[in-house]
């Protein structure tokens, strides 16, 4: 246990990486977190009503976007937006490497949200569209109004599924590098396991990992109940 | 009122309506009956365009519906629709599924659009229910707040659609008073319904249809005493 235990829970090492660990790792995680999923939200809703219109031309290229951003691996979106896209542009994002981590997870995230979201949408019984147009409700209000606030019900329990996720993938940023100030959770240990020559501080992200991961899977088995428990 | 002529309405091969002439005065209130799958609803559904005609012109309060640019939305507020199934959104209050369509719609103000709410849902008799939700209240109240939500429009017409079939037999009657009220109080109403005694009773005609076509109509003495049509006697004696 002696050598084990300084290999994967050394103190001293685990003690340096305050406050940056709270500061500058957890903090570029939740920011990353919830700028991906704020704009996977909007995308991904904006997606899902292309998807369900009665236009072909909307549905048809939406629906492209949709299945290749789910069959391709997200690293190698990752790397295609913060490498890929400043080398072919001859440009650079602002606030590397946050910005184009940003991008593409939302990018990605956006398909999945949008699958999720038409399934609610259309997990909302037909005569509730029919008794908001038949009210003389054109179209898209009665969506706004009537069927979407209800999909955003039906959907609370999957979309907080794909935040967890989201949350954890925010990791895979890690390969973009960083400058000084933009590593998020992973990238932040792996430079002190490279510093120090000691495992621990992978040990202390995964600890800063599952303090938010734990709640929030206890959170999706109560909603996943709640909502199979009753449907108001 | 509401003139229906030449409908006809297919869903791929099968053509659910083979030619539907029908016309219903100013304030008369006129029963749809027939067997299920003669296409009562989808006659109900063509003429606020739920469902697009195939064929034939509806024609409600001198507004061609059918017309090729006609405005369906606006068309559809001198309409009122009430579902078999209530169809009440179940994320907004009795008042609020009432006030929704009268604030979005007709453009009223907050208070305003509340204010007719009230009055409307106090004419079907759940004054102080205002702030229930669809899951708290009964079948009967639930197609009551349906239908005040569709009079809070002020419609020309009134189009029921089975508005009884999905209730409890003893909260049958307290819809059923609701409607009988709106016809004696001179709406204009189509009502396809189950009920023989209602339209026996409050209409003043009825409609027997049956395989996509109307039979045969006449008032309620007249078709229940003395149907005309073999295929009228024999659904009303399984019926009565």
């Amino acid at each position: 246990m002696g050598e084990l235990g300084k290999e994967f829970f050394n103190w001293t090492v685990i003690r340096e990486m305050f406050p940056g660990l709270l500061t500058e790792a957890v903090k570029n995680t939740v920011v990353l977190t919830v700028f991906s999923f704020a704009g996977g939200i909007v995308l991904g809703l904006l997606l899902a009503l292309a998807r369900i219109s009665r236009h072909r031309w909307l549905r048809w290229p939406v629906a492209v976007y949709i299945d290749l951003f789910r069959g391709l691996p997200l690293l190698l979106v990752i790397v295609f937006v913060g490498f890929g896209i400043p080398i072919g542009l001859g440009t650079q994002f602002p606030y590397e490497p946050l910005t184009p981590g940003v991008v593409a997870l939302a990018m990605v995230y956006a398909a999945y949200i949008a699958e999720s979201i038409r399934a609610g949408i259309e997990a909302v019984p037909k005569g509730q569209m029919e008794a908001a147009r038949s009210l003389g409700m054109p179209y898209r209000m009665a969506m706004r109004r009537v069927v979407v606030p209800q999909a955003f019900r039906i959907v609370i329990p999957p979309l907080t599924n794909e935040l967890l996720a989201l949350f954890k993938d925010t990791s895979l940023v890690a390969v973009l590098g960083t400058r000084v100030g933009g590593k998020e959770i992973t990238k932040y240990a792996r430079d002190f396991v490279n510093h120090s020559g000691n495992s621990s501080p992978l040990v202390a992200a995964g600890i800063a990992y599952l303090v938010i991961t734990l709640p929030m899977l206890r959170l999706v088995a109560w909603l996943d109940r709640r909502s199979k428990a009753g449907s108001r | 009122m509401i003139e229906v002529s030449g409908l006809r309405k297919s869903f791929g091969k099968v053509e659910v309506l083979r030619g539907i002439d029908l016309a219903v005065g100013r304030s008369e209130t006129v029963g749809v009956i027939g067997p299920s799958g003669s296409g009562k609803s989808t006659l109900l559904r063509c003429i606020n365009r739920l469902e697009e005609p195939s064929e034939g012109r509806v024609v409600v309060d001198g507004v061609e519906v059918t017309a090729a640019g006609a405005d369906v939305d606006k068309v559809r507020t001198s309409m009122g629709m009430v579902f078999q199934s209530f169809n009440l959104f179940p994320h907004k209050t009795a008042l609020g599924n009432v006030a929704l369509a009268l604030r979005r719609v007709l453009r009223l103000s907050g208070d305003a659009a509340d204010d007719r709410a009230r009055r409307m849902l106090d004419r079907v008799g759940l004054a102080g229910r205002e702030a229930a939700y669809p899951a708290q209240l009964s079948g009967g109240q639930q197609q009551r707040v349906a239908i005040a939500r569709a009079l809070a429009m002020e419609p020309k017409v009134m189009l029921f659609d089975e508005a009884t079939s999905a209730l409890d037999p003893e909260l049958v009657g307290e819809v059923l008073a609701v409607m009988r009220d709106l016809a004696v109080g001179g709406m204009t109403m189509l009502v396809v319904t189950h009920e023989m005694g209602f339209a026996r009773e409050v209409c003043d005609r009825v409609v027997f249809m049956d395989a996509g076509v109307v039979v045969e109509q006449g008032p309620p003495a007249e078709l229940f005493g003395s149907p005309r049509e073999e295929r009228t006697r024999s659904f009303l004696s399984k019926v009565l």
